[in-house]
């Protein structure tokens, strides 16, 4: 089977909101498929369409070869769910919900449990009342990543994570998983999760995929932002190709500049003499907003009006 | 005191938080007896009426099971026993205030954020205290007022807001002690309800069999009892109130003294480690809902059966006082003889378990919707269990909860009306039947609860309003002479008196055929509808 997820035309509503809004969406068998967007953009919602638990209002889904509504019970089977905010039975403790949630799925790996409890540092003794945000996070990854299932989906799953199990995290998706051949849908509003983890990416907003492809494919919608302090005034940068917003101010230098072209400005500046020099990596929302303007329209969609008092 | 500093400033942090739930409940329970008032004096505005009225209560060992004792024939005292619920609920709206402002604060960590800044260590506690106090004198003082407003004698005013008052600074005071006794406000919440519970249990138990009825004194086992026997408006006895105020006091000092010695965030009982693997029987959705339900199962069955133990020793009792009653002579010998008032006294009783078992029946069934709301019923529908499995897994204990409930409460009420009559063999088959023929009844508002939970989940809740209101049909309506057709609506209406009456079948197995329609269309509702959470 070539797609473990293929989605077309999905649209979902509540109330008057359109929650999803006609989105497409394709993961291959076997790939890290990044799923990014800003808070609110709908990823959620198509997780748990794909999990049954929502009806699409219209559109077609498909799940691992069947419908995610119709066929639930026999597909849950074959994956396993982490949501974006975690709650557990507090009297159960952490070991206990591991276990339920394995056996419910149908199997769990003792080993891969013991490796993953260690990787985490989580004590399953302690009862889930107990647990911060990032533990029941935890109980709910170890449960997840040690069951016998083909496809991960994966809600924000480091949102309440310490930078150390981040880390953690990432090592093991980009050891274990990538060698075990598993599918995972991991959704974020990190970009630089995704870019650390996943083989393609499909950027949501307002319920919609306005991009998809490799990361080396969307490598145009980056820019990075560079504040430098030079030995002496540059010159012939704002002939260089990519290269906006550029401020100099006498042997100070603030610009932007497009992510492929990143080397070239470098090599300009160092050949004037770097003294300090930061630079940034661009955020979700400038990737968007730029986005959104190279197609000479605004951050929402619309054509640019001029606006006149 | 140093380790008091802050109190002022927490108590208006904790006014500005609750500043429409506070208001609304001091001033509902404060405005309703006064309303009571004016409605019985509509219906009964003559003394001779009063009387009648209050003859049917002295007769009708459930409604004082229900509201507790009445100690005299005027319109104040029939009114204080009337309102005799709002004791209780007075108590329940300051105990979870305190809570809420206490030990839920403190698990959510507001109460760290807090200690950080110029806060002593005692403040929180004080603080709660001080604004739920507060909240509960201004209580009485409305209460008194409005009573004074409708034309009801001062100093009873004055005794009966002051009982409502003391009713809600010991349940406060028993919240502060219950709020340091474990990690959890959930923890927290059972202790102190569970003594709320108790307090009414034997209350209820105290006053059924009446003051001549050797178990009166169950009654002064409980704070609740206490704040009746001031008795408003029927020769007030002060003395009641510094036995309230003393245990306030003990309590109060209990609980700051508990805080003195333990950590902020953990309990005095320490928190237990659990398993750190589950057992093998934990892995199925009727495994899960088991493990999330038995201690509420075990708790309502067991207090069933000590208040039906309990209300089954006084049964043969109550015919011997209505003999030497010349009041109830008449009555007695309408009713068919001594036997038949104490087997009316059982029958009774009957309704008050069918009203508990309701209330388990719905809280067992509503279990699907915390579940769902809270996201935890996504992470077992998103495994290889599906809709109808986790749904039946808890419904099965609303539908099935309630049987054994209402079992053991029949059981033990047979057990002791046989034991104590010496007809144990005759009297545990009927008094059991009298129990279990309560349950279609119960039943169908297990089925309104799934009905609406599949249906329109978001009203759910309302569950709760269809028993309140099928309660007070069954307790009142006959009292305020309701039309037939309204007491129809009612499904307790249909359950007959039993032992007593014959039992018709029919209308037992319509209620069956109703509650099982609506399970079905909750069932049927919840799997075609999308799971909502608010995470």
């Amino acid at each position: 089977m070539e797609t473990a997820i293929s989605i077309s035309g999905l649209v979902k509503t509540f109330g008057p909101t359109r929650a999803l809004d006609g989105l497409d969406l394709e993961v291959r068998t076997g790939e890290v498929h990044g799923f990014l967007g800003p808070n609110g953009a709908g990823k959620t919602t198509t997780i748990r369409v794909l999990l049954g638990l929502l009806r699409a209002d219209a559109g077609r889904v498909e799940l691992l070869g069947g419908d995610p509504w119709r066929d639930a019970v026999a597909l849950h089977r074959r994956l396993a769910y982490v949501p974006g905010d975690v709650t557990l039975w507090p009297s159960l403790s952490g070991g206990e919900v591991i276990d339920l949630l394995g056996r419910l799925r149908g199997g769990l790996d003792p080993t891969r449990r013991r490796r993953l409890l260690e990787l985490f540092d989580l004590d399953p003794r302690k009862k889930a009342r107990t647990y911060s945000k990032g533990n029941r996070q935890k109980v709910a990854l170890v449960a997840a990543l040690a069951s016998d299932v083909e496809l991960l989906l994966l809600d924000e799953p480091t949102a309440g994570l310490d930078p150390l199990m981040e880390a953690a995290f990432r090592d093991w998706i980009n050891a274990e998983e990538r060698a075990r051949g598993r599918t995972v849908l991991l959704s974020s509003h990190i970009l630089a999760e995704v870019e650390a983890l996943a083989d393609r990416v499909s950027i949501i907003r307002a319920g919609r995929v306005v991009e998809s492809g490799t990361l080396g494919e969307l490598r145009h919608l980056t820019r990075t932002s560079i504040q430098a302090e030079l030995a002496a005034p540059p010159d012939g940068l704002l002939e260089l190709p990519g290269v906006h917003d550029l401020e100099v101010d006498g042997t100070r230098v603030r610009l932007q500049v497009d992510s492929e072209r990143l080397d070239e400005v470098l090599r300009h500046l160092s050949a004037a003499g770097v003294r300090s020099l930061t630079s940034q990596p661009p955020t979700l929302e400038e990737l968007f907003l730029r986005h959104y303007q190279s197609d000479g329209a605004s951050a929402d969609g619309q054509p640019r009006k001029e606006v006149a008092r | 005191m140093t380790t008091l500093a802050g109190t002022g400033g927490l108590a208006r942090l904790i006014l500005r938080r609750d500043r429409w739930l506070l208001p609304l409940w001091v001033l509902v329970l404060a405005l309703l007896p006064a309303q009571t008032a004016v409605a019985i004096d509509q219906f009964y505005d003559t003394p001779a009426k009063l009387r009648d009225l209050y003859g049917t209560i002295v007769t009708t060992p459930g409604l004082r099971a229900m509201l507790g004792p009445v100690f005299g024939a005027t319109l104040g005292a029939i009114t204080v026993w009337r309102a005799g619920l709002y004791f209780t609920m007075v108590g329940l709206a300051s105990l979870l205030t305190v809570i809420r402002h206490t030990r839920a604060d403190e698990e959510a960590g507001r109460r760290e954020l807090l200690g950080s800044t110029v806060v002593g260590r005692h403040a929180p506690l004080a603080a709660a205290l001080l604004v739920t106090f507060g909240a509960d004198l201004v209580l009485g003082a409305l209460l008194a007022a409005g009573m004074v407003g409708v034309g009801l004698p001062a100093t009873g005013s004055l005794a009966y807001g002051l009982s409502m008052a003391a009713a809600g600074w010991t349940f406060a005071a028993i919240a502060a002690v219950a709020a340091q006794l474990t990690d959890g406000a959930g923890g927290a919440r059972g202790i102190a309800l569970a003594t709320l519970g108790v307090a009414f249990a034997l209350r209820a138990a105290g006053d059924t069999g009446g003051s001549g009825s050797g178990f009166g004194w169950l009654s002064w086992l409980s704070p609740i009892g206490w704040t009746q026997q001031t008795r408003a408006y029927a020769g007030e006895r002060w003395w009641v109130f510094a036995l309230l105020a003393a245990l306030v006091v003990v309590l109060t000092a209990a609980a700051f003294a508990l805080l003195a010695r333990r950590d902020v965030g953990a309990g005095v009982l320490a928190a237990r480690l659990g398993p750190a693997a589950a057992a093998s029987s934990l892995g199925s959705p009727l495994a899960l809902a088991w493990r999330l339900q038995r201690v509420a199962l075990v708790s309502w069955t067991a207090g069933l059966a000590l208040l039906g133990g309990l209300i089954g020793s006084v049964a043969n009792s109550v015919g011997d006082m209505a003999k030497e009653s010349t009041q109830l002579k008449d009555l007695l010998e309408r009713l068919g003889g001594e036997k038949a008032l104490s087997d009316a006294y059982i029958a009774s009783a009957m309704v008050i378990f069918a009203l508990a078992a309701a209330g388990y029946a719905i809280q067992a069934t509503l279990r699907l919707r915390a579940e769902e709301e809270s996201g935890r019923a996504e992470l077992v529908l998103a495994t290889a269990a599906s809709r109808r499995q986790w749904a039946t897994s808890h419904l099965l204990f609303g539908l099935l909860g309630p049987a054994v409930v209402l079992l053991a409460a029949g059981t033990a009420e047979g057990l002791t009306y046989g034991l104590v009559g010496g007809d144990l063999g005759h009297q545990l088959p009927r008094v059991l039947a009298g129990a279990l023929v309560q349950l279609p009844a119960v039943l169908v508002l297990a089925g309104i609860a799934m009905a609406l939970f599949g249906l329109l989940p978001r009203l759910a809740p309302l569950s709760w309003a269809a028993l309140a209101v099928a309660a007070f049909l069954v307790l009142f309506g006959p009292l305020l002479r309701l039309s037939q057709g309204i007491l129809d609506l009612d499904p307790f209406s249909h359950i007959p008196k039993v032992p007593g009456a014959a039992v018709p079948a029919t209308p037992l197995l319509w209620l069956l055929v109703i509650a099982a329609a609506l399970a079905a269309a909750g069932l049927a509702g919840f799997r075609r509808r999308d799971v909502l959470s608010t995470a």
